[in-house]
């Protein structure tokens, strides 16, 4: 890659290391969702920077518009009304999409060289022109992420401006958000901005604040700031310890190998049955005694 | 091999054209399943025409593979019924597989192997075509929680290696055991054939 900011650490179904001697910078994106107004600049943002324009829904009685994820909406504000003891009604909002896992489940699922690709700076891609439209990159997502367009039959999803980024900018929402609630820069920057506010909310009486960067996808390019970041499924069902499902990696994981090998196996084997066993032939006795019976049956 | 009156007709005309139909889509299916299945196979879906055509022809080839096999299936589910002899014949099997058939007991159509290699056919294609209907993301996998889906992508995967790994053996058998292969191109064996093999069918076909 000409561009250092592009280099690639990992590529879907691709068994050889990709070109690694540089080190790049890890970024990440910092979501305070303590900050958000809900005013959809992001959303718009996205559309404008990324040149998508999702079709027109109706209304649901939610402020959740679109209502999903879409192969044209790649990022969503989510709605959730609490109500708790303690605080009353609360408006937890937050800004839904791709995580950038630095385990991406998409890309492990992903049975098309180089449909997804992760970049050296953690950014999670994927790459159309790739992609077959199997869907498996769904199956593996453990945030129900990519969507498979009806048009062109080609997953999408938040490229977290790789394209932006690509050039020293920052991507498109962080640009835009009026209140400063999305941050972006490298991901120990962010983890430290995190920790600030973290501390600041906690003296404002939410003792269970705290950043969601989790471990079980070994971190994510994308964080939360969360004032319950004990509770975070009351944030339209954040997933508490998400990971990539056992089903996946054992799908993805040893089924693969084993059954190559299983199967070449059998095949080798059968080669050296023949070898060594020589074929199955019919034996001259039985040759001879049918043609006995057949004589036997000529002279009656 | 030449064709000789004292031949005996094991298949008809339509059983070999459904075997072939199903043996067809078998290695169509087979060749574009790996190509989906592991990077080591992917070359393999340039024989489709690229990935995106593998993608989307691989299921329509299941769905003929599952229909033409439950065709065949209907024929002859019944003379794979396994039998006492048939489970003794497995018991000796590994006498056979050295090469020494003396001792084995007398089978008719099909001996023990066969009938287990249809049943375990049987098996494993009611769970590719359930397993493939809820990975099939273009018209079902919406349908189904993704937990489901997940399920469905590793039965898949390991119940076709299974068979993929019974077809070898199939195959290999046929080959195997020389005489074989003409009953699936024109149907007939040798009389010869059918005594050292099948003997027990072999009388009912000559009544000796
Ligand atoms: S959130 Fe889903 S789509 Fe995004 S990188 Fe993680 S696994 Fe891939
Ligand atoms: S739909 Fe595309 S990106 Fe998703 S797993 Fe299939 S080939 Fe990969």
């Amino acid at each position: 890659m000409p561009l250092q900011s592009l280099d690639i650490a990992a590529r879907s179904a691709t068994t050889t290391p990709p070109p690694g001697i540089r080190k790049t910078l890890e970024v990440a994106k910092l979501i305070d969702v303590t900050k958000c107004i809900g005013c959809k600049a992001c959303q718009v943002a996205c559309m404008q920077w990324n040149d998508i324009r999702d079709e027109v829904g109706e209304n649901h009685g939610t402020y959740d518009n679109p209502r999903d994820l879409t192969a044209k909406s790649w990022t969503v504000m989510r709605y959730s009304e609490v109500e708790s003891q303690e605080r009353g009604l609360e408006w937890l909002i937050r800004k839904d999409g791709c995580m950038h896992c630095e385990d991406p489940g998409c890309l492990k699922a992903c049975p098309s060289p180089g449909a997804i690709i992760k970049y050296a700076n953690g950014i999670v891609d994927m790459q159309q022109e790739n992609c077959i439209g199997c869907g498996y990159c769904i199956t593996g997502c453990p945030f129900n992420v990519p969507r498979i367009s009806e048009k062109d039959n080609k997953a999408y999803k938040c490229t977290l401006c790789s394209d932006r980024v690509a050039v020293g900018l920052e991507p498109a929402c962080v640009k835009v958000c009026p209140t400063g609630c999305i941050s972006f820069g490298s991901k120990e920057d962010m983890k430290d901005i995190a920790e600030e506010r973290v501390v600041e909310l906690k003296e404002r009486g939410y003792g269970n604040a705290g950043l969601y960067d989790p471990q079980g996808v070994g971190g994510t390019h994308v964080m939360y700031v969360l004032h319950h970041a004990d509770k975070p499924e009351l944030y339209n069902n954040l997933p508490p310890d998400p990971a990539i499902s056992p089903m996946v990696s054992l799908w993805k994981g040893v089924t693969k190998p084993l059954a190559t090998l299983g199967l070449a196996a059998v095949a080798i084997g059968s080669l050296f049955h023949y070898v060594t066993k020589g074929p199955n032939e019919v034996s001259k006795e039985t040759e001879k005694e049918v043609e006995k019976e057949l004589e036997e049956e000529g002279k009656q | 091999m030449k064709r000789d009156p004292n031949d005996l007709q094991r298949y008809t005309a339509s059983e070999r054209a459904n075997h072939w139909v199903v043996g067809i889509s078998f290695i169509l299916i087979a060749l574009s399943g790996l190509a989906l299945f592991h990077p080591a196979f992917w070359p393999l879906s340039m024989l489709f025409g690229g990935g995106v055509w593998t993608r989307i022809i691989h299921p329509f080839l299941g769905v003929l593979m599952v229909v033409s096999f439950a065709a065949m299936a209907v024929r002859f589910w019944k003379l794979n019924v396994m039998t006492p002899t048939d489970w003794e014949w497995l018991k000796r099997a590994k006498e056979m597989v050295n090469g020494d058939d003396h001792n084995m007991p007398i089978m008719g159509k099909y001996n023990g192997g066969q009938k287990m290699l249809f049943w375990a056919l049987v098996v494993c294609m009611a769970l590719l075509f359930v397993s493939g209907i809820l990975i099939w993301r273009a018209y079902f996998s919406g349908f189904f929680p993704v937990g489901v889906v997940r399920l469905g992508a590793v039965v898949h995967a390991a119940v076709a290696a299974v068979m993929i790994a019974l077809i070898f053996v199939h195959v290999y058998a046929a080959i195997w055991v020389k005489g074989t292969i003409r009953a699936m191109w024109y149907g007939t064996v040798t009389r010869p054939w059918a005594k050292q093999h099948h003997r027990a069918w072999y009388k009912e076909m000559t009544g000796k």
